[in-house]
This record gives C-alpha cells, structure tokens and sequence, in this order.
C-alpha cells in the first residue's frame, strides 16, 4: 500500500465518518491499516475503500482497529511510585482531586491509579474522569474485568511500585477472570472524548495521558498539549509517558519538570 | 554542521550484546552516521542503555530517543524497551505501543522495515546474532528498497538461527564476520 493510498484512506475516514486521522504518526497508522486489511483478510485497496464507504459497521470496527488499545496495570512501575511520593502528597492538601486519564483504553491504568489513590487514603475524594475515543475499550474498561492470567504480571508489577497491600485485595477472581473491586470502579467516570476536536470539560489537579501522543503528529501534540495546560487548574500535574517529550510544543515554557526521567510535570502558575 | 544521508540500523537477539559492544568499542570517535539498535530484552528490567553506556567508550553520544525526536548526525541510538521504534518521513523517531510483533517488542522487523522506507539505498542493516525469526522479513525490505543488508555469519553466532533463517530467505544478503561487519563500517564513515 502507497502513502497516498493511505492518504485516500484517511480523507474517506473524515469525509464519510468524521474521524480525522490526518495528523496521526504516518509509520505506525500506515502499520495500522495493514494490520486490519490483513486480520480482516480484505483482498486489495479497492476493497477496502468500497467497505469503508458502504459498509457503516465495518467502517466503525475500523477505527476501533486502527486505534491501538495495548495497555497494562502498572506498565512503568518507577512512573507510579514517582507519583505516589511526588504527586499525591501535594493533592492531598485539595479537599476535592480531579483527575482527566485521557486515553485510558481498556482501563488498567486507570485502576492502577485509583489503587494509589486508594493507598494514600485519597480515593474518596478522588473522582477520576477516564476518556478515550474507541467506545468498545470503554464499554470494557467499564466492567474492570482482568484475564487472570495477566494478574501474576500485574502482582508483580504492582510490587515494584512499592505496593502496600496484598494486591490480591483490589479484585474478586471468578473462573477467568479478576474483577476489580467495586470500591475502585465507583470512583471513575468513564466517557468518550476525542482529543483531535474535542474541547475541555473540567478542571483538574492532575492529567495523565500516557502512550497516546506517540500516535500523534506534532501538530497534534502540540494541540493536546495546549488543552491539556488550559484543562490544569494552576500548579496542576500532567503524567506523561516516559518517552513522550513536550520539548516540541510551543507550550513547553509553561511546564516545569517534576520528573523528567519519568515525564512528570506541573503547569506553571 | 557535518551532513550525512546514510543510517546504519542494527538487530540483535540473544547472543549479540557482545556483538554489538564489540562495535561499539572499536567505532571511531568521528563516525557521524546515526547508528539505531534494536535489541530484544527482558520486559521491565532498567534500561539497557545504562548497562551499554557503564561498559562502553564514554566520548559516544548514546541515547534512547524520545518520540518525535529528529536523528541527529553522530549519535547511536537504542530502542527502548517495551515499545517499537520507527522513523517517519521526516525523520524524526516515532514510538509504538502496539502488540509485539513475533513476540518481540522492540521488533527488529518493524525497525528495519520503517527504515528502508524512509532511507532506501542510504540504510544499512545488520543482523546479528539471535534465537528466533525476527529480522528476517525486515531485511527483506531492506533489500526491496534498494539498501545494504548485512547478516552476522551463523558460524560466528552464538545464537545462529535467526541469522541463518534471514539469510535463508534473503540469498541477496551479505554474509559477514563481526570483524568484517566492524570493517564495512569503517569505509562507510566519510572520514
Ligand atoms: C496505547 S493506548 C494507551 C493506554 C494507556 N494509557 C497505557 O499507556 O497503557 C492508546 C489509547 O489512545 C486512544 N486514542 C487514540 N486516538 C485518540 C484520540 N483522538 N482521542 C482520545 N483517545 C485516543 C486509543 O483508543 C487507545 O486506547
């Protein structure tokens, strides 16, 4: 498939559905279309357009494909404990924390995060607003139901954070799957919000919006990274992923670095 | 500012740390071709790159790139666990969270094939020692594209089937030593 026949793809998207993948990374939405034509065994270019067009559900399991819904509970144990001992402390002292994870996918960090809260005895006064654009992830997030297969991982993961309690505590297991506790789920709220048009919605003590800007252009970024500052209540937090860098949106000045090994930062005033 | 169109990619897998700081070591202090390394390596362990910069030559710029940033003349890049590494037309890195891919995450196809795009005849790619698959169809299209692919012999591998089953598939491959490899590298540099 040509770069321009991916171009095609992405004008039809917009055109036809009103999804705008213009300014997403080229390589990996280019892998991405590749990855749905092969899994869906579509014969060529033709077919696919011709499907996009006149096949409404199709077109809609398209974009759930295209967007990549990977994650995990605790990925990057050395972010969580950095926000456990650097960010929570300050949150402790609002009386009522906001929180925007945007781009929470399936969930898992989310709940990673509402665990911290948990621990740090803040989760009552917590109310987390998650987001993502692909409504099936959200749908999943949602029922905060875990493979049990990945709980060992998890355990572990959860352990290098410096995790106080038995993590075991934070789900019910029921034959495959781990569901995660009632008291963790009720303090999220989850909808969909699309970061290419959508707008602020709230004010917020901390963002985290962890491996959804490396899918963007800098174009992109640079506009996420504005709604971001402008959605921060003064000296907010904003969690990153820890190879994302806001070194290239015109906004950067208005951050200092909390952690930039782990790409902690608080909006300046 | 000294300008160079070419770029060296290498792949490694079990067996090519030795390999690739045996590169490292010997490299000249002038070579200005951004070099970019993707090795395979344990899930959540600290990076590799301290323990590449602890045992290496301390004048080498090396780094783990951020997303989007440009590659720059003279530096040696390592992909970072857990993520794939591409570059995009403008090359800057772009980074990746989706599956693995033959169960690798930083994949050595992924790389090599981002790369050809953007680079063709300017790429060359190595493949180094290593126990599974990965690498083969990258240096494919590598090929393809018009760029050197370079293969560690399986003789000198600790691990051979990975180079074995790249240079199986690709006949148009150059078969090499490590001292050959580190000699290819050496008239490549402009200095
Ligand atoms: C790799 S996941 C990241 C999940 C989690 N934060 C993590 O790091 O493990 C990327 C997420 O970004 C979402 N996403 C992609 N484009 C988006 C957009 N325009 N607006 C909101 N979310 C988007 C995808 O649907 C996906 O769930």
């Amino acid at each position: 498939m040509t770069n321009e026949e991916v171009d095609e793809i992405i004008l039809l998207l917009h055109r036809e559905h009103g999804y705008d993948f213009s300014n997403y990374s080229p390589a990996s939405f280019k892998r991405r279309v590749l990855r749905v034509i092969a899994l869906n065994r579509i014969a060529n270019f033709y077919d696919l357009k011709f499907a996009l067009v006149n096949d409404k559900k199709f077109a809609g399991h398209f974009v759930q494909e295209i967007t990549v819904n990977v994650t995990e509970m605790f990925r990057d144990p050395q972010f969580f404990s950095a926000l456990s001992s650097r960010v929570l402390p300050t949150l402790a002292s609002y009386p009522s924390i906001k929180i925007w994870h945007a781009g929470c996918s399936t969930g898992e960090e989310v709940y990673s995060l509402a665990i911290l809260l948990h621990e740090a005895g803040l989760l009552k006064r917590s109310r987390i607003y998650a987001t993502d654009i692909n409504t099936a992830a959200l749908e999943k997030a949602k029922k905060g139901i875990i493979d049990v297969r990945l709980v060992k991982e998890y355990t572990q993961s959860y352990i290098k954070t410096g995790g106080k309690n038995d993590f075991s505590s934070y789900y019910t297991a029921r034959y495959d799957n781990a569901i995660i506790k009632k008291e963790l789920r009720e303090s999220v709220v989850f909808s969909q919000h699309n970061l290419v048009v959508d707008g602020a919605f709230n004010e917020f003590q901390l963002i985290c919006c962890r491996n959804v800007l490396i899918y963007f252009n800098r174009v992109l970024q640079n506009r996420v990274l504005n709604l971001f500052y402008n959605s921060l209540a003064p000296l907010g937090f904003m969690g990153l992923g820890i190879k994302e860098a806001i070194l290239f949106a015109d906004i950067k000045n208005k951050f200092d670095a909390v952690d930039n090994t782990v790409k902690i930062f608080r909006r300046k005033d | 500012m000294i300008e160079t169109k070419k770029i060296v990619a290498i792949g490694g897998s079990a067996g090519s740390l030795p390999v690739v700081l045996q590169i490292l070591q010997t490299i000249s202090p002038n070579f200005i071709i951004p070099i970019v390394i993707v090795l395979h390596r344990l899930k959540n362990t600290p990076s590799e790159l301290d323990k590449i910069v602890s045992i290496t030559r301390s004048d080498l710029k090396l780094k783990e790139p951020d997303d989007k940033e440009p590659v720059y003349p003279g530096y040696i890049y390592i992909a970072p666990a857990n993520y794939h590494l591409l570059v995009e037309a403008d090359k800057c890195f772009s980074l990746d969270y989706s599956e693995p891919v033959q169960y690798s995450r930083p994949s050595i196809d992924v790389t090599f094939e981002s790369m050809a795009a953007v680079y063709g005849a300017d790429l060359s790619a190595i493949l180094l020692s290593g126990a599974n698959n990965d690498g083969m169809e990258g240096i494919t299209r590598v090929i393809e594209k018009g760029g050197k692919a370079i293969v560690q012999s399986p003789v000198t591998s600790e691990y051979p089937v990975m180079p074995a089953a790249a240079i199986r598939k690709n006949p148009a491959a150059f078969v090499c030593t490590p001292v050959e490899i580190i000699g290819y590298l050496e008239q490549l540099n402009p200095f």
